[in-house]
């Protein structure tokens, strides 16, 4: 129908499978995040230090060029799990800053502006709005973590031989696994806090202040009670308890590897939590 | 005829509270009006036929498919205007509109089109690039009009649609869904307190009281019974006038020496009334069909 022609006619057309409709959303997310060039310049440095690490992995396994800096190349640290800790705690941080800068304008302004029944008037689910957010912050986070993670570990496998890439192959699960847990931790805190507020700034503040004030916290239970249970509720310290234990990587060790993995658990159920309910066309009033 | 909503002693609770009780009917018009004062339960039935609020007794279908076992195949074929602001303030009109389409089903490249047609139906064509947060009360009603329906559903719910409008938007907004109702494509579900969006719109009208069903009726068929209903009044005493009107099948009755009420026989040319008065030497000062206004009808449901 042309544009001029203003009556009304409907649509008779294909339609699209419902399984892939979570992602218009995280499309049109990405379409509004982009257009901040903050965000890019944040991306783009996000990507200096897996780029260092990238020409750290190449010079050490070049000796002329090792020679031609008058560098050793028996002086170099080695590349291995505690590489790989260090390198999951740098982008773990940058993800972490990230999330707090994307995480609250996804879900905060929609329950702001009672979008949630346009959304939800469709054939289209509260799981799907959620996965389609989630997506959002999942691919976004993914590229600046176990991506480029992956990325170092082919060109050290690329550098040394595919003989290395098959010993250490526990070392590429372990970055995907680790790096993956912690971007879903992040991404479930990011939307359930977001929810709960429904204002994108005090959302921001809230992801600080669960992550420094949870810290903080802790340290101070920790040096009060003269105990280790402060630790449960410094998440950064749990997913370290984590990371070292997938990298075999040794580390200060405050809680158990299953109490870490515990806590995660309980953070994202309770998130899921959250969630389920806020993410509702209306809310009931009791 | 198809029908569009089908109640069978529905009752939802919100809470604790039952803020529908026992709803029964079967509504198959082509514009169906939800009337009601505040607080009647009209929004509730709207958001319940949409999934949102649970059914505690009963059942509900719409176009057939239960609201319960088919959420997703009454969504879909569903197009909801809200009465509450929502939307999303950073988008334009035609981003917004062409989301709600994809995610009702459309490709993408469709949704685009139908948000561009929608927009231009509504009269937003030539603000379609701004973004909505800088849309005035009306145009923010448009284009919740044009969401709705660009996917080009079966049944257009609206819930208050001319809130807020000045008289030319909402002479505007009227237009629109009767032009919608008269192209035959999709069923209309308007809910409003204001009666005369509804009577100027609506073929059915179902009026709702804490949360019950008081009065049903069908504008159409109530429109042409009245035109059955007569009254007239003439410049002297009309002695025999009454009579002679009997005898041509008419059903009178007097008020006072000047005025008469009848009901009509049908097929009944309203001439014959003229020259039965010429015959007599009667000077007919007036004569008027008698018109139940729906306002007669939602007091009379009120009081009852």
């Amino acid at each position: 129908m042309a544009v001029y022609k203003q009556t009304y006619k409907g649509y008779s057309g294909k339609r699209t499978t419902p399984w892939f409709r979570f992602f218009i959303l995280a499309r049109y997310s990405y379409a509004r995040l982009f257009q901040s060039r903050f965000l890019v310049l944040f991306l783009s440095a996000c990507m200096f230090y897996p780029l260092g690490c990238a020409v750290f992995i190449y010079l050490s396994h070049n000796s002329p060029l090792l020679a031609a800096l008058r560098l050793q190349s028996a002086a170099m640290p080695p590349i291995d799990g505690r590489f790989f800790n260090v390198y999951c705690v740098v982008q773990g941080s940058l993800a972490f800053l990230l999330t707090t800068l994307v995480g609250p304008s996804l879900v905060a302004p929609d329950l702001a502006n009672g979008a949630m029944f346009l959304y939800l008037s469709r054939p289209f689910s509260r799981i799907q709005y959620v996965a389609g957010k989630m997506t959002v912050l999942l691919l976004l986070l993914s590229l600046i973590t176990w991506i480029p993670g992956m990325v170092l570990y082919m060109i050290q496998a690329g550098c040394v031989g595919w003989d290395w890439a098959r010993a250490n192959a526990w070392l590429a699960s372990s970055i995907v696994l680790g790096l993956w847990v912690w971007i879903v931790v992040l991404s479930l805190i990011a939307l359930a806090l977001s929810a709960w507020v429904k204002w994108k700034i005090a959302g921001g503040a809230l992801i600080l202040g669960v992550f420094f004030g949870g810290a903080g916290f802790g340290a101070a239970i920790n040096n009060v009670t003269d105990t280790k249970y402060g630790a449960f509720i410094n998440l950064m310290q749990v997913i370290r308890t984590i990371w070292s234990d997938l990298l075999r990587s040794s580390s200060r060790v405050d809680l158990s590897v299953t109490e870490a993995w515990a806590v995660l658990g309980v953070t994202c159920a309770l998130c899921l939590w959250l969630l389920a309910k806020r993410i509702r066309a209306f809310e009931v009033i009791k | 005829m198809q029908t569009v909503v089908e109640l069978a002693n529905l009752s939802v609770c919100l809470g604790k509270r039952e803020i529908l009780t026992d709803l029964s009917v079967e509504l198959s018009g082509r514009t169906i009006g939800l009337l009601g004062p505040n607080g009647a339960g009209k929004s509730t039935l709207i958001l319940t036929l949409l999934g949102f609020y649970p059914v505690k007794r009963g059942t509900a279908r719409v176009l057939g498919q239960d609201i319960r076992r088919r959420k997703k195949q009454v969504t879909a074929l569903v197009g909801y205007m809200p009465e509450n602001d929502s939307f999303i303030a950073d988008m334009t009109a035609v981003s917004f509109v062409r989301m709600m389409g994809e995610l009702s089903g459309l490709p993408a490249e469709s949704a685009l089109e139908r948000a561009h047609e929608v927009l231009f139906y509504v009269g937003l064509g030539e603000a379609r690039y701004r973004t909505l947060g800088t849309y005035s009360v009306g145009m923010k009603q448009m284009v919740k009009l044009a969401q709705a329906i660009v996917h080009g559903p079966r049944l257009l719910i609206l819930d208050e649609p001319t809130n807020g409008l000045d008289p030319s938007a909402r002479r505007r907004m009227i237009r629109l869904i009767r032009d919608i109702r008269d192209s035959g494509q999709m069923h209309v579900l308007l809910c409003s307190h204001l009666l005369r969006d509804v009577e100027e719109t609506c073929e059915e009208v179902l009026i709702l009281k804490q949360g019950r069903i008081v009065h049903y009726a069908n504008l159409a068929q109530e429109r042409s019974v009245n035109q059955r209903f007569v009254e007239i009044e003439t410049s002297e005493d009309h002695t025999g006038l009454a009579e002679a009107l009997t005898e041509i099948g008419c059903t009178c009755t007097t008020h006072g020496s000047r005025r008469l009420k009848m009901v009509l026989p049908e097929n009944f040319d309203l001439r014959e009334i003229y020259r039965v008065a010429a015959k007599r030497d009667l000077l007919l000062r007036r004569l008027n069909y008698r018109r139940d206004t729906l306002e007669d009808i939602f007091l009379t449901a009120m009081e009852a």
